[in-house]
């Protein structure tokens, strides 16, 4: 199945989700890498609402353009990096959809089924593509500290996709069955 | 000979290198896009849309751009040698803002990024002497998610090239969908550990779909290749039924006591450019 998606997607959506389904989502997602869900986890007051927003594990290749940030490529980076955070994230911040490439392991599928998510893939190198979905970039926090990759990026995006649902709030992955 | 042009023509190098695929790699990603199906078919067309959008907007078709790294091969009557680091260096901050490029040198010990894609070490280049007037320059941008799945096998010799073959299908197995399949991978044999990995990085420049040259080899590239596509990975780990695009093998004499594989994966993105520099400062990239 294919559908198309408001971020936030409403838990009445996630769980219709089957691995092997089609996603395209619009709305705000912002990119974190490790240093950041590191930094996030750690912190305690952050001036942003990571529940309304995906969360896309992309190290972005940006540019600045008359003083506006512009985003030059921005395909996913290798999510099993993540794994060591995620579930704590997904508790903490209310995360539901994941954008990402590589898969993630048991910890976050149980997360994913106990709260309601899901991890989504995007074609991994694709960097190009993903970034004329993107129409706006809304913000950016802590690039000083830890630089542009890993800085978190918040991005308006429309029709960012095809996302391949790989693992569902339901406890299955298509990572596993492939294995 | 003008320092800037040359740098220039480093800035012309590098941006071809990131956003315009080659050929061979293309035309085998044509060739997936034939054979797969349902959810691999789609990973294939988004990457193949992905380069064509990379080549006609000329930007990089990764948000990855790589360690730069650089294969020189020196003609050793070239009259500027001395000069070449320094072009490659500086042609490599310039891209860093012109094409644009991702910083993506980190110190390790103070997890601080240089910002301009060098620092200790990096630009890494490779060099080579032979003869001439010319000198040939690869640019071979390296993106750490397939760089990741590097591996070095200290194999006993025992287990013979049978061995080295379980080795090399059980470790892309195990890499899944991490270095972005549709891979190509190279394997150094022999040596010592850090030839058979220098190796097998020098055997990612040959272009996908030419076998090595000794028949015997060839045969277990194909072998290899047959072997991990079975395993179902499939483009980006999602299943299917290319997970290689190719497999090439480099050798190097080893000591009796040891048998080195060093595998090393590149994504799909096989990004590769060559550029010339002639005796009087002209320069081309192809």
């Amino acid at each position: 199945m294919e559908y198309h998606f408001d971020v936030p997607v409403s838990n009445e959506d996630i769980r219709k989700l089957k691995v092997g389904d089609i996603i395209y989502v619009s709305g705000k997602i912002f990119t974190a890498r490790d240093e950041a869900h590191h930094m996030m986890l750690e912190k305690d007051n952050i001036s942003f609402d990571p529940s309304e927003m995906a969360l896309f594990h992309c190290g972005p290749l940006m540019k600045k353009e008359n003083g506006k940030w512009k985003v030059v490529s921005a395909g996913p980076t290798t999510s099993s990096r993540m794994e060591i955070f995620e579930d704590k994230f997904i508790e903490k911040y209310g995360i539901n959809v994941i954008i990402g490439k590589g898969g993630m392991g048991e910890r976050t599928e149980k997360a994913l089924q106990k709260y309601g998510g899901v991890y989504t893939a995007y074609t991994g190198g694709a960097g190009a593509l993903a970034a004329d979905r993107v129409e706006e970039v809304l913000g950016v926090y802590w690039l000083d500290e830890l630089g542009m990759p890993e800085a978190v990026w918040i991005f308006k995006a429309k029709e960012f996709g095809p996302l391949v649902v790989a693992i569902d709030s339901h406890g299955k992955s298509i990572y596993r069955d492939i294995k | 000979m003008e320092n800037e042009s040359i740098e220039d023509g480093i800035v012309a190098l590098i941006k071809k290198a990131e956003t315009d695929l080659s050929s061979d790699v293309v035309n085998a990603l044509k060739k997936a896009h034939k054979v797969e199906q349902g959810i691999a078919k789609t990973q294939i067309e988004t990457i193949l849309k992905n380069i064509d959008l990379a080549r006609k907007s000329g930007r990089p078709m990764c948000q990855d751009t790589g360690i730069q790294t650089f294969f020189v091969s020196i003609g050793i009557d070239f009259p500027y040698i001395d000069k070449i680091k320094e072009w490659i260096v500086n042609g490599v901050k310039k891209a860093t803002k012109e094409v644009p490029l991702r910083p993506n040198t980190v110190d390790p010990f103070l997890g601080k990024n240089h910002g301009d894609n060098t620092g200790e070490q990096i630009p890494y280049i490779n060099w080579d002497i032979n003869d001439g007037t010319d000198v040939k320059i690869i640019s071979f941008p390296k993106g750490g998610g397939s760089e990741n799945m590097s591996k070095l096998g200290m194999l006993k010799p025992g287990v013979g090239i049978e061995g080295v073959k379980d080795f090399v299908v059980e470790e892309m197995i195990k890499a899944g969908g991490n270095p972005c399949p549709p891979t190509v991978v190279g394997v150094g044999i022999g040596g010592g550990a850090d030839l058979s990995l220098k190796l097998g990085k020098k055997a990612l420049l040959r272009p996908v779909g030419i076998r090595h040259k000794d028949k015997t080899i060839a045969a277990i590239e194909k072998e290899l290749i047959e072997r991990i596509n079975k395993s179902g990975i499939g483009p980006m780990g999602l299943g299917g039924k290319t997970t290689v695009l190719d497999v090439h093998i480099e050798k190097a004499h080893r000591h009796p006591a040891s048998l080195p594989v060093g595998i090393v994966v590149q994504c799909w993105a096989d990004r590769r450019a060559e550029m010339i520099i002639h005796s009087d400062g002209t320069w081309e990239v192809k």
